[in-house]
């Protein structure tokens, strides 16, 4: 069991934070979801048992100091991107693609998971090999493939979003454990030689989509809808918004998956600037918070680990909500703790055990 | 000098990095915060305005599909506007009460309509009936004041004017499924989109599909639909102008009557299908309205099968018309001459076997001439066994029997060409030389399509283009331009020395002309036809099958075919006419029809050529429905 040190040194601020996050986010979704309760479990039902699981999954998580994780590391990488090809052969469709499969009457998206496994991966490769004064390029070649393997498998599902979220862990996590600046300028230029072919494997939507951000209003009817329509819910939320259930943007079903990716539209509508303020202040404390995390930790394992969650969670929460806002193009990038899909928030709450289990062992 | 340090402690200069990493992340805020600021602040009264009547809706505007014509211009598969009726709650009033009052006048039950109400949004029109006739639509206006928040829109509807015929042809189209809405490609196509399901509606749906088109409809509080804000205009389809000549199809039709079985006529210089019909048919517009699941049970479950078509996947045993291919064989691997004679007593006796002959009292000394005029079977045993079934087997691979011909329609049966090894491979026993001999005059395991014995024959006189028969002429867009031209392709080329083609040319010129030929009824006045009869026998095959008494006696009755072409010096039509469990001869059953429709096809030729037929000049093309003019909602 877990020693009596280890409690007293329980990040209580940080699970705060998570239950707050969770509440509101379940608070937010019940009301995306309002009108069109027809028969089935409304989905923030399903989001309350998904997050119950996750908060199983963090106890779990804490009973295992988190420098065991570092042996079997590469192991439970190889079984994600078997679950991804698993995906492309026999994985289930859902909205034109497909990425999920079905475990035991569950559905689960494995390259949720993969976003974890890839920090796992990353963090032991640069823990068993430090280098002084900078990695080479050659030192990155095995990195560069344990990205490119998962991505290329996700976008061919596809799910840019999703691939999208794995190079910038990828990019977060060597320009923090260093890279020489000549490496660096060569790797960054063949990321740019690369970008014809990343446009190579996008779907037709995908191309429509980002060449809808560059133009909303040339396509209100089709691609441009989502881009228009959450630009109005978000605006028409004046400073203190129109209040619970009472958003007529969302409540009115103007605007598509109001309740996975778009989900900050409906708070920005129903909560205005102030609760929106709040959640993103939230937000950056949490962030800043889990940096503290990664800065305490002496070990470089730990240090690398929790950096690459606080990575995924800041890229995530600035993507999508800048999506949102109009600033980014729409790649289905969703929100921690907002959006709704249980991998997902599996995915978040596991993370943030993570930092928890490092918080809890700095000393150890 | 290249030091390379490895220690396992801290991240070097991990807390810099931190730093600007988290001042990246707090710039990434403030910009967040400015872009909320200048969006809800600086302009949330607009955005606010802007919500307030963003009461728009998309309604989209459905596309006409393509026409479907026939190679003079003549439509053969056309749309008509269609009503149907919609619901929106929110201007119902009282529900039950509206749902209770419309029930009635659509002749709906008030349970399928909460059922329709269900599946959709309490803010969009819900469909609550497909293509309702002109005088319900009728009684809906003149009680329009009783029935609140009821609708009709216009939309297109696919419509076959000819009925059943070509129905196989055209095929059918239905609602897309779930399951293709989930793949990619289908993007263009939403829930209820109708696309083509069978034939070609189905070969050609990317060119019949036409564009939707949408409108942003503005609406008040209630949904009520204010004005027009931007219309997209739809797009009709593309017109498929198809080798089918309409006036020929009337006339197998009408020449084969209610008859089951399959009729393919072909152009053999370029493989063009004049006409083809698949009996019985089926009517293709009951699938492009609402399906009524009583007419579809009675469809699947008729023993006849209207919904499959015959001419490309019925397979069937070709009996004499095979002879053909057994001869050429023959006289092209040197085992027989034209003078070679064999004797017909009315049977041949092999192994400890009677092989019957037609012919009772048999045909007595014949050779290659008499034999095919007169169809010997004793002739065929014999040559048959001279040759080998695995010569015969690659000789009928090279006629294009076993493989399917490529015909632009799915689902299309290969047929069996049987021989050594793929009875080896079916049955896992070796092949008898007695099998031979019913293969010889096409009675064993060979079965053949109507359309793969049609290229056959075509490919005899056509100097061996064993073509891809095809159905579509041209692409023509709605403006009349063309598009794309289709162009007839050879599949492949069989070489026959021309002493063989003439020699089997005469003899099936003889089979309609002379004295003795079994296909006497198919003779013309004027022209020269060629053809070869075919008499299947079912009841030895299935007498294994298990058939219902009362049914016995059809099911087991003879198949009548015909094989033939005219005119004989150079023909412009290959024809097959197959008429199933006919309980006659070919000669008796089919070589009548086929005469009947060679004499339409020579008779149109003529007409056309004299201009006697003014409706047969290429007529401009129709405009589609101007349905981008209609309103599509229209306020009762």
């Amino acid at each position: 069991m877990i020693d009596r040190r280890l409690i007293s040194n329980f990040d209580w601020a940080l699970l705060g934070i998570t239950l707050f996050f969770s509440i509101i986010g379940i608070i937010n979704l019940y009301s995306a979801s309002y009108s069109f309760s027809a028969g089935r479990t409304p989905v923030y039902i399903k989001q309350i048992y998904y997050i119950l699981v996750g908060l199983i999954g963090i106890v779990i998580i804490l009973q295992i100091d988190y420098k065991n994780l570092e042996r079997y590391a590469y192991w439970i990488y190889a079984f994600s991107v078997l679950l991804l090809i698993a995906v492309l052969l026999v994985g289930k469709t859902g909205g034109g693609a497909k990425r999920w499969i079905g475990i035991m009457g569950f559905t689960y998206q494995p390259s949720e998971l993969m976003k974890l496994t890839l920090i796992l991966a990353l963090a032991k490769y640069f823990y068993n090999r430090n280098k002084v004064g900078g990695y080479y390029l050659r030192d990155l070649i095995l990195p560069f493939m344990m990205v490119g393997v998962p991505s290329l498998l996700i976008m061919k599902q596809p799910d840019l979003g999703t691939a999208l979220i794995l190079l910038s862990i990828f990019g977060s996590i060597i320009l923090f454990v260093g890279v020489r600046l000549p490496s660096l300028l060569i790797a960054g230029s063949s990321l740019i030689a690369g970008v014809p072919i990343l446009w190579h494997f996008m779907k037709d939507y995908q191309k429509m989509r980002l060449m809808t951000f560059l133009n909303p209003e040339a396509d209100p009817l089709g691609s441009g809808y989502h881009i228009i329509q959450s630009k109005i819910a978000v605006g028409s939320g004046k400073i203190f918004g129109r209040g619970l259930l009472s958003g007529t943007q969302s409540q009115l079903q103007f605007l598509p998956e109001h309740h996975t990716d778009f989900i900050f539209s409906v708070l920005a509508e129903e909560w205005g600037f102030i609760g929106s303020m709040i959640v993103i202040m939230g937000f950056l404390f949490l962030v800043l918070w889990g940096v503290s995390i990664a800065k305490e930790c002496k070990d470089r394992f730990g240090t690398i680990l929790s950096f690459g969650v606080i990575a995924m969670i800041s890229w995530h929460f600035l993507i999508n909500i800048g999506m949102v806002v109009g600033l980014m193009p729409v790649v289905g990038v969703p929100l921690p703790f907002f959006s709704y899909g249980g991998s997902f928030i599996m995915t978040i709450l596991i993370g943030i055990g993570l930092l928890l289990n490092i918080r809890m062992r700095r000393f150890g | 000098m290249n030091m390379e340090v490895y220690s396992r402690e801290g991240v070097a200069g991990a807390t810099t990095r931190l730093f600007t990493f988290s001042a990246i992340v707090v710039v990434g805020t403030i910009i967040l915060l400015s872009r909320l600021w200048y969006l809800q602040i600086l302009n949330g009264d607009d955005y606010r305005q802007k919500s307030e009547n963003n009461r728009v809706r998309i309604r989209p505007i459905l596309a006409a599909r393509g026409m479907i014509l026939d190679r003079f211009g003549k439509v053969m598969v056309d749309n008509r506007p269609a009503f149907d009726v919609f619901l929106l709650r929110e201007d119902a009033g009282n529900l039950k009460e509206a749902i209770k009052n419309v029930s009635g006048v659509i002749k709906t039950r008030p349970e399928d309509i909460e059922t329709s109400l269900r599946r959709e949004s309490p803010i969009r029109p819900v469909r609550i009936k497909r293509d309702i006739d002109r005088e319900t639509l009728a009684t809906l206006l003149t009680n329009r004041l009783d029935l609140p928040g009821i609708t009709v829109s216009i939309e297109p509807k696919r419509s076959y004017p000819y009925g059943n015929l070509g129905s196989h042809l055209f095929g059918h189209i239905g609602e897309v499924t779930e399951k293709q809405l989930s793949i990619g490609s289908y993007t263009d196509y939403r829930m209820g989109s109708l696309i083509g399901k069978s034939g070609l509606e189905l070969k050609y749906e990317t060119y019949l599909k036409g564009v939707d088109g949408g409108k942003y409809v503005e609406i008040d509080a209630s949904g009520r639909e204010l004005s027009i804000l931007k219309e997209v205009d739809s797009y009709p389809g593309n017109n498929l102008v198809t080798t089918i000549d309409l006036e020929l199809q009337k006339a197998a039709e009408e020449a084969f009557k209610d008859k089951a079985g399959a009729v393919v006529a072909m152009d053999p210089r370029n493989g063009e299908v004049l006409a083809m019909i698949s009996s019985p048919a089926f009517n293709p517009d009951m699938f492009s309205g609402p399906l009524d699941s009583e007419e579809w049970n009675l469809l699947i479950n008729n023993p006849l099968k209207p919904l499959q078509n015959r001419a490309i996947q019925g397979q069937y045993p070709p009996g004499s018309t095979y002879k053909t291919i057994v001869a050429a064989a023959a006289l092209e691997e040197g085992v027989i001459t034209k003078d070679m004679a064999f004797q017909c007593n009315g049977s041949y006796r092999f192994g400890n076997r009677n092989y019957r002959c037609w012919k009772s009292d048999g045909h007595g000394s014949v050779s290659l001439h008499r034999a095919i005029v007169e169809s010997c079977d004793t002739y065929f045993y014999q040559v048959g066994l001279k040759l080998g079934i695995d010569k015969i087997a690659e000789y009928s691979r090279k006629f294009g029997l076993g493989q399917p011909t490529g015909i632009e329609l799915s689902d299309e049966k290969s047929g069996i060409v049987p021989d050594r090894a793929w009875k080896q491979k079916r049955f896992g026993t070796p092949w008898f030389e007695g099998e031979t001999l019913s293969c010889a005059i096409g009675q064993g395991f060979n079965l053949v399509t109507p359309i793969q014995l049609l290229t056959a024959y075509a490919a005899l006189t056509n100097g061996g283009d064993v073509y891809q028969p095809h159905l579509a002429k041209a692409i023509v867009g709605p403006d009349g331009k063309v598009l794309r031209t289709l162009l007839p392709e050879a599949r492949k080329k069989l070489i026959l020395s021309p002493e063989t083609v003439e020699l089997l040319k005469a003899g099936l010129q003889g089979v309609v002309n002379e004295p003795g030929g079994t296909a006497r009824s198919a003779r013309l006045d004027d022209i020269k036809v060629g053809g070869k009869t075919g008499t299947t026998q079912v009841v030895a095959m299935r007498a294994d099958q298990r058939v219902k008494g009362e049914d016995l006696t059809y099911w087991f009755r003879d198949h009548a075919w015909f094989a033939s072409f005219a005119p004989v010096e150079d023909p412009r039509i290959a024809l097959v006419v197959f008429i199933e469990h006919s309980g006659y001869s070919g000669g008796h059953a089919a070589a009548p029809v086929a005469g009947k429709i060679l004499k339409s096809f020579f008779d149109l030729e003529k007409q056309r050529k004299n201009g006697v037929q003014a409706e047969d000049n290429p007529a401009p093309l129709p405009a589609p429905i101007p349905l981008s003019d209609t309103p599509v909602h229209e306020a009762l």
